[in-house]
């Protein structure tokens, strides 16, 4: 355990990084339309200088030792009563601390390209609010220093996928799919929510300290329903089997937000909270194998719906589940794989963001249109995207020296130092990430041009080639710059741990037979892709590919399984409740309605009638006074 | 504490109020209006007054006391006070009542077809029912209590029933014979305490504190409880004594289903966790699997029928119905957390359900008061300053975190999950519903393409942007910062523990840590 | 004289009045069996004043004689409205009053 220290120096500012993009928010959603001009700069310069705090932060990190760099800050008490106490409270350490920079670096950078990419919208302003909305939510979720805390965040993030993907709410399809992330993602925040209250019962605290401080002496059983409902939250966050299906509806969204929030930040959100609660995993084994078992089955599902896909950001979608598998599986073999989750969830959030704005790149020049049976051929119209494109790819396919070879060969020999069948799967999924990627590169950017009609492809302005040359330079990179430089193993060590075990097979013959697998995938995709004729209807295709089309039946079993059957208790429940409860009510009142009139029958107007009763009364009174004194 | 009848007063300013409005001439709509708004304003601004002055520190849970015979000779006294609880409730009725005046401005026109009073009528009943409010919430005495309960049904039903839609006179009717049946049975079982507490101390009585604690035999607890207890849970409503509340909310007029279902229902829990809990606590214990159970019914049934409704009144009212499962469900698994919790659900929802309404009354006045969702389509397009606020009721109506009613929903849930887990684990899985049924409202009303006859709508207009964002400042601040409430409301959930011997489970490995850490140290 | 004959009078006054009120139809027929019930509560009272040796029954029997007279202005008039307005005294024409 690190010690914790009270904030310092540029750490006190530790609630400004928070409070700049929600600052942000608010105006520029209050505003109105006469923000739509300087406005955005607003957006931009807030995550700016969020990204300038975040620097300093690490430079003063950096300066201390590795046992005094997580720092924590404490604003105020925020729910309490008996025995419960939560504070909003802050902290950061070497984990929060990467984190911060990537949200901070890469978000600043989308949100330049969505200077950009967004300057035709009427409703720009609102686009810039809801990104700094974003920001500002995901910074609370990362620096948080409770669970509870999290948990904002953790919705906040929520909240801000749903409004950018339904962001052209005009659009139906757009308006469906924000609320499908949205509740998909409740059933996310169950598990999350349970795990707290089992925390709070288990510990009588939900903060980080406290909780793993004393994990070791709750029972197993506990720890392991803890475990695996916080994998349940990440499921639903991350995208993981079976909580998969929002995330290829997500695209539905501006290509920005796609890049930000469903690629290289949100999304990943289920990894950190997996790393982060290592203690817990840590003991509580049969939890860490189900984290395992459901990064493997989503690492699969998202390399074949990513090879079937026509729509490119799709495709990158399906893409971006098989990557955060190879996270989630790396989280779930402990000690051995934390670190390099982290390092491969760092360069993923650097080369994904370069490929989702590298296609919204293509989608700007092609009028918006993402099928890429439609494209061909862009290699010399739009220069800039296609190398910043490639060389993404490259990195995604591992191909050295690119980021992603370094950070995926690690979880790759984590995976062997762990379980030869999880390390041989993960090679597999490599060679379909080297297929679908090429399949991809290729039907974009080589073969003939397929275009419609009236499209004049053109690269995009400055604005948006610069991120897009920045990611690239970052997809090149930043893998060998944390390795070797950075250290990301003896950074994130403190935190997370690091364990490392031999394996059977030579290192270096791993890497090649990997490579190896990698490059056939990829010539395979070359031969299908670029060589041949792309028809630009595409052909019936095997069972898999008709079903990864359909995002693997996702949609129809959620539907099967729950969505039709809450309808149906929906609707006759509506029906009992009009017809039963009410009826009885109704019926009640009808019942005495009735009663009265049958008795006023009995008012029949005739005074005799009357006075027979009365005298009929009368009689009985008397005899009853009678009996009564006789007896 | 000073002497001056603070809460006496409190309550006199809008009866006289509402006496003057009354008697303004009927040719001065307007002026009825303003006074109405001015009155409702200085009540706000005398409760702000009062609440500054309350200490909640103190180990005396009730202040501002006061204490005069009434009927001596049947024990009844008029005594008044406030503990955390009621004073936060009594700051609630407080804020919504101005919203709801300035909210329905226009709601009432005098040459309207559809209802049958005057404009300065309604705004008069509004004020004499803040009265009534502030009396139920602020009475120590059962007797008094009752009053004020049975009271509160005139200007309701008159507001229902001379203002309301097509469906009111049914509606005020229903209302009012749900309310009398469970006030009768209240009746019954006031009647029976006062013999009973005449039985035990020798003299009967109706004050509060002198029945709290009566250790009354356990048998005649479990009748007199469900009597009061009935009458409570038609007020709240609990599940399945609820459905004249649909009925109410939907003919009744924004503002008058706001202070309907923000505040009059709160009556019915309030009651539970003033009168049942301290009063009877070997029933409470008794009735709580039951009690439990049928909360735990009403949180999913509710959002199920929210789920499949068509008419937007009725769909809140539903969905209102499954948020008191939440709040009777904290105060009946006897944890601190569950019951500060319910209290806190109580004013979050008291927010949240304003908003609700409010801004769907809103959008309604725009088509003609059209209140099915199938005539809305796309408002974003046209009025998105609607749209935004609507969407942010919705989002508070779902609880989300950050917002004042998540603090009440996680706790009340944290405090179940404490009690009995199972429970607390299927209560949970009710916040997916809620949001399934809330976004399914906003994504048919506001997004998509605009619907026939909606291009034209204007957007909120000054006033009703005033009337939301009070609303929208407070569920935000208190989201962030709850510990206002939570300072005033922990001490009076402390008393209601320590009076019905419940004791807050305790962590499993908690407590050996922290005293491992102190060997530590 | 045995004061218990006058009660058994009043009794047999009072069977025939009632009688007389179930079965008559005439409205005057009836008023007057009316009155014949009236005076036999009224003798029924004195004789018991006599019996029990106080002035109780008396003043009841006054009592009774002032309403009487009161009842007869009111119940004349309501007879003699009826009868100009319906052209007959029988009291079951006049049964509006009713479910």
């Amino acid at each position: 355990m690190q010690e914790v220290m009270p904030v310092t120096g540029v750490f006190s500012l530790l609630w400004l990084l928070i409070a700049l993009p929600l600052v942000g928010a608010a105006i520029l959603l209050l505003g109105g339309r006469k923000l739509n001009k300087w406005g955005v700069y607003l957006g931009v310069f807030t995550v700016l200088v969020d990204a300038v705090i975040a620097v300093a932060m690490l430079i003063a990190m950096m300066g201390n030792s590795a046992q005094e760099r997580t720092f924590s800050q404490n604003q105020f008490s925020w729910m309490f009563a008996g025995n419960f106490k939560v504070d909003m409270a802050f902290q950061i350490d070497q984990l929060s601390m990467v984190f911060v920079l990537l949200i901070t670096i890469v978000g600043a950078l989308i949100h330049v390209y969505s200077l950009g990419y967004m300057s035709h919208d009427p409703d720009k302003r609102k686009f810039f609010g809801y990104l700094n909305l974003f920001v500002a939510a995901m910074l609370l979720l990362i620096l948080a220093n409770n669970y509870l805390l999290l948990y904002v965040g953790w919705e906040g993030v929520g909240l801000a996928s749903y409004l950018l993907i339904s962001f052209w709410q005009i659009k139906p399809s757009a308006a469906a799919a924000g609320k499908k992330a949205f509740i998909i993602n409740r059933v996310g925040d169950v598990g999350l929510s349970l795990a707290i209250m089992v925390m709070f019962v288990t510990f009588g605290s939900v903060g980080f300290q406290e909780v793993f401080g004393s994990a070791g002496q709750a029972s197993e059983g506990t720890l392991t329903a803890i475990g695996l409902l916080l994998l349940l939250a990440a499921c639903g966050k991350s995208a993981q089997f079976p909580l998969q299906a929002w995330l290829l509806d997500a695209m539905e969204g501006p290509t920005p937000v796609s890049a930000l929030i469903h690629a290289a930040t949100m999304v990943t959100a289920g990894v950190y909270l997996i790393a982060r609660s290592h203690a817990i995993f840590d003991i509580a084994t049969t939890a860490a194998t189900a984290v395992v078992i459901v990064g493997v089955v989503t690492m699969f599902m998202g390399a074949v719906i990513g090879s079937a896909k026509d729509d490119i950001k799709k495709s990158l979608a399906g893409s971006t589940m098989s990557q955060i598998g190879y996270m989630v599986l790396a989280a779930g073999l402990g000690p051995i794989g934390y670190v390099f989750a982290i390092f491969h969830l760092l360069t993923h959030g650097v080369f994904k963001a370069g490929l989702f704005l590298g296609a919204g790149s293509v989608m700007h020049g092609m009028n918006d249109n993402v099928n890429m049976r439609r494209y061909g051929a862009l290699r010399t119209a739009m220069f800039v995207t296609y190398a910043t494109f490639i060389i993404g790819t490259l990195s995604i396919m591992g191909i050295p020296p690119f980021s992603g070879f370094w950070s995926k060969d690690s979880i790759i020999h984590a995976a062997f130092e762990s379980n030869t069948l999880v390390g041989v799967l993960t090679i597999i999924a490599a060679a379909i990430t080297g297929f679908y990627m090429t399949r991809m590169a290729a039907m974009t950017f080589y073969g003939k041009a397929r275009w419609e009609d009236d499209v004049h492809p053109h690269e995009s302005p400055k604005v948006m080639t610069i991120p897009l040359i920045i990611l690239a330079v970052g997809s090149t990179f930043l893998g060998m710059g944390l390795l070797f430089w950075g250290n990301i193993e003896t950074w994130l060590e403190p935190v997370v741990g690091l364990k490392k075990e031999e394996i059977a097979i030579p290192e270096a013959l791993l890497m090649a037979i990997t490579l190896v697998l990698v490059l056939a995938g990829a010539a395979y995709g070359w031969i299908q892709y670029a060589r041949r004729e792309v028809p630009a209807i595409a052909p019936r295709g095997s069972w898999l590919t008709r079903a990864a089309r359909q995002d693997l039946h996702g949609d129809d079993i959620n539907d099967i399984l729950v969505v039709q059957p809450a309808f149906w208790v929906s609707r006759f429940l509506v029906w009992f409740d009009g017809s039963w409860i009410d009826g009885l009510v109704n019926g009640s009142a009808a019942f005495f309605g009735g009663l009265s009139g049958r008795l006023r029958r009995y008012q029949t107007g005739f005074i005799r009638s009357y006075a027979l009763s009365m005298v009929g009364g009368a009689v009985l009174v008397v005899l009853a006074l009678v009996l009564v004194r006789l007896s | 504490m000073n002497s001056f009848p603070w809460l006496t007063v409190l309550g006199l300013v809008p009866l006289v109020g509402s006496i003057v409005v009354a008697l303004l001439p009927k040719s001065k709509p307007a002026l009825a209006k303003q006074l109405a708004f001015a009155i409702s304003l200085a009540v706000l601004a005398f409760v702000v007054v009062i609440a500054l002055q309350f200490d909640g520190s103190t180990s005396a849970p009730f202040q501002f006391v006061e204490f005069h015979d009434w009927i001596p000779a049947f024990g009844v006294t008029y005594s008044l006070g406030v503990d955390g609880i009621g004073l936060v409730l009594i700051a609630l009725s407080a804020v919504l009542v101005p919203i709801t005046i300035l909210a329905g401005w226009n709601d009432v026109e005098e040459p309207n077809p559809e209802s049958v009073g005057s404009v300065k009528g309604y705004f008069a009943l509004i004020l004499a029912l803040e009265t009534l409010m502030i009396g139920v919430f602020a009475a120590t005495d059962v007797f008094l209590f009752y009053v004020f309960f049975e009271a509160m049904l005139i200007p309701v039903y008159f507001m229902i029933g001379r203002y309301g839609g097509a469906q009111r006179s049914y509606a005020a009717m229903k209302f009012l014979i749900y309310s009398l049946v469970g006030g009768l049975f209240m009746l019954a079982a006031m009647i029976g305490l006062f013999v009973a507490s005449a039985q035990i101390l020798g003299k009967g009585t109706f004050n509060w504190f002198a029945l709290v604690g009566l250790n009354i035999d356990p048998t005649t607890q479990k009748f007199l409880f469900l009597g009061f207890f009935f009458a409570f849970a038609i007020k709240a409503p609990l599940w399945p004594f609820h459905t004249w509340l649909p009925d109410a909310a939907g003919a009744s007029k924004p503002g008058t289903a706001v202070l309907l279902i923000g505040v009059l229902d709160k009556v019915g829990t309030f009651g539970m966790l003033r009168y049942c809990l301290p009063i009877f606590p070997s029933a409470s214990d008794f009735y709580a699997p039951i009690i439990i159970a049928l909360a735990v019914i009403g949180i999913f049934y509710g959002a199920f029928v929210a789920l499949g409704q068509n008419d937007l009144k009725r769909l809140f009212a539903y969905s209102s119905m499954s948020h008191f499962g939440f709040i009777i469900l904290g105060i009946f698994v006897f944890t601190s957390i569950g019951i500060s919790g319910s209290t806190v659900y109580m004013i979050a929802h008291g927010l949240s359900t304003a908003a609700l309404f409010l801004a769907a009354g809103f959008l309604m006045q725009r088509r003609n008061g059209s209140t099915l969702l199938s005539d809305y389509s796309g408002v974003n397009k046209p009025a998105p300053v609607l749209a935004g606020f609507f969407l942010f009721a919705a989002l508070s109506s779902l609880a989300l975190p950050g917002l004042v009613s998540f603090v009440g929903e996680f706790m009340v849930l944290l405090g179940t999950f404490q009690r009995y887990m199972w429970v607390g684990g299927i209560a949970t899985l009710g916040i997916v519903i809620t949001a399934a049924y809330v976004l399914r409202v906003y994504q048919k009303s506001m997004t998509g393409p605009v619907g026939n006859g909606l291009e034209g709508v204007k957007d909120l207009n000054g006033r009703e942007i005033t009337v939301l964002v009070p609303i929208v400042l407070l569920t935000i601040f208190l989201g962030l910062y709850p510990a206002p409430v939570l300072n005033v409301v922990n001490p009076a959930v402390d008393t209601v523990m320590t009076v019905i011997g419940a004791t807050n489970p305790e962590p499993t490995v908690g407590l050996s840590s922290t005293t491992s850490e102190g060997a530590q140290q | 004289m045995n004061p218990s004959n006058y009660v058994i009078l009043s009794a047999l006054l009072f069977g025939i009045g009632t009688l007389g009120v179930l079965v008559r139809r005439n409205a005057i027929v009836v008023f007057m069996s009316v009155e014949l019930m009236l005076n036999a509560a009224n003798l029924a009272f004195v004789a018991f004043a006599r019996m029990n040796g106080n002035l109780d029954g008396q003043v009841v029997a006054f009592f009774v004689m002032v309403v009487a007279a009161a009842e007869v202005v009111v119940g004349l008039a309501i007879i003699v409205q009826i009868f100009r307005s319906r052209r007959s005294a029988s009291i079951d024409e006049p049964n509006l009053l009713k479910y």
